[in-house]
């Protein structure tokens, strides 16, 4: 099971600056767990206290949106590409 | 597909004017009525800084007949590295000031309206009031969901792009078929995700990304090709790779959702937990 992981550019610090790089799961929330595991720290970053994604933040299977697939709980399958996106701010007045 | 009403536009162009767009007119999707459309468009510029430039520029080639430009800094030497509506002379000036000398001396058969105060809740509805495409190139979440909801609230198209660091995004939002809040219901807290001047753009990203803003306006103008409306455009420069995202209208969006709560401006600051906006650049 292999799942490729994209970074945001403005996120990319939480794990070690890698854009790219490859993790495994048969969900979110597991592949979440998974790369935590690699990157300490991860998590917070992209969960709340309650465990649900920060709404400035969007997880993307491949081109859709996992809050309108099943959240957290969304299979993953070898292959796919999961991409973390926040919202970015920046036209620089 | 000549027809009267096609021949009746035209002849409203000087003879300057068909010399100068007849790259657009010669066009079976433009023409002359198009171009007449394009005279007719009135594009509110929000911000006339990286993004800003680049939109602002290409509307005004292009024959956009009115365009409004809000921004209230001044322009900064440190903004040349990518703010093509400005140079070297106007370090110092209001940015709206070389803005309109720069958009009228491409193009002096377009109008062009200044508003120099920052766009908020207070003056929003009475700036975007005359214009019926709003192009967001704002910096800062504040002003990015202001230009959400006062577009959505009075209807508008929104135009939306930002760039940082090497990367960039743009989509369309028409009211009816998502919106900001919808891609994302809450900023992040001040100072997770920086700004440009807290982490650097390139500068020819704001180009790349300003220039699909601008694309998309004509599109919109003109009716013409699938617009970005329920797709996000994601650029990362540095592998020249584009994606495509789709995003969707949220039922549950507090603004144009089934239930909405969001019924007029509230207080973006509070919201967004930030500084008033006078105050972020001073
Ligand atoms: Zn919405």
């Amino acid at each position: 099971m292999t799942i490729n992981v994209r970074m945001a550019a403005v996120i990319q610090k939480i794990t070690n600056n890698q854009k790219e790089f490859v993790s495994e799961g048969s969900n979110i929330k597991d592949l979440i767990q998974n790369i935590e595991k690699e990157f300490p720290g991860f998590k917070n970053h992209i969960l709340t206290d309650s465990n649900e994604v920060h709404q400035f933040l969007n997880i993307y299977v491949n081109d859709e949106d996992i809050r309108f697939l099943s959240n957290l709980e969304t299979a993953i399958k070898d292959g796919d590409v999961i991409s973390f996106l926040p919202a970015l701010a920046g036209g620089s007045f | 597909m000549v027809n009267n009403n096609e021949n009746n536009s035209s002849s409203s162009f000087t003879p300057d004017e068909v010399m100068r767009y007849s790259r657009h007119m010669i066009m079976d999707q433009v023409g002359p009525s198009g171009q007449r459309s394009i005279k007719q468009a009135r594009v509110l510029v929000v911000g006339a800084g990286g993004l800003g430039s680049p939109v602002a520029t290409y509307l005004a080639l292009g024959g956009v007949g009115k365009i409004g430009i809000v921004d209230f800094d001044v322009v900064d030497l440190s903004n040349l590295q990518r703010q093509i509506l400005h140079s070297t002379n106007d370090v110092g000036k209001p940015k709206i000031e070389s803005a309109k000398e720069s958009l009228l001396a491409y193009n002096p058969n377009i109008e062009v309206v200044t508003f120099e105060e920052p766009l908020v809740a207070d003056n929003a509805f009475k700036i975007i009031n005359d214009f019926d495409i709003i192009v967001n190139g704002a910096d800062n979440f504040a002003t990015r969901y202001l230009v959400c909801d006062a577009a959505y609230l009075k209807k508008k198209t929104v135009i939306d792009g930002s760039v940082l660091l090497f990367d960039g995004q743009a989509t369309v939002y028409k009211p009816g078929s998502g919106c900001y809040r919808c891609l994302y219901p809450a900023p992040p807290p001040p100072g997770l995700v920086p700004s440009c001047a807290e982490a650097g753009v390139l500068g020819a990203m704001t180009g790349l990304v300003g220039s699909i803003q601008a694309t998309e306006t004509f599109k919109e103008i003109l009716g013409i090709g699938d617009s970005l409306i329920g797709r996000l455009v994601l650029i990362d420069s540095l592998s020249m790779d584009f994606r495509i995202m789709k995003i969707k209208q949220d039922p549950n969006c507090p603004l144009c959702g089934d239930n909405p709560t969001i019924n007029e401006l509230i207080d973006y600051d509070q919201f967004c937990g930030t500084a008033p906006l006078k105050e972020v650049h001073s």
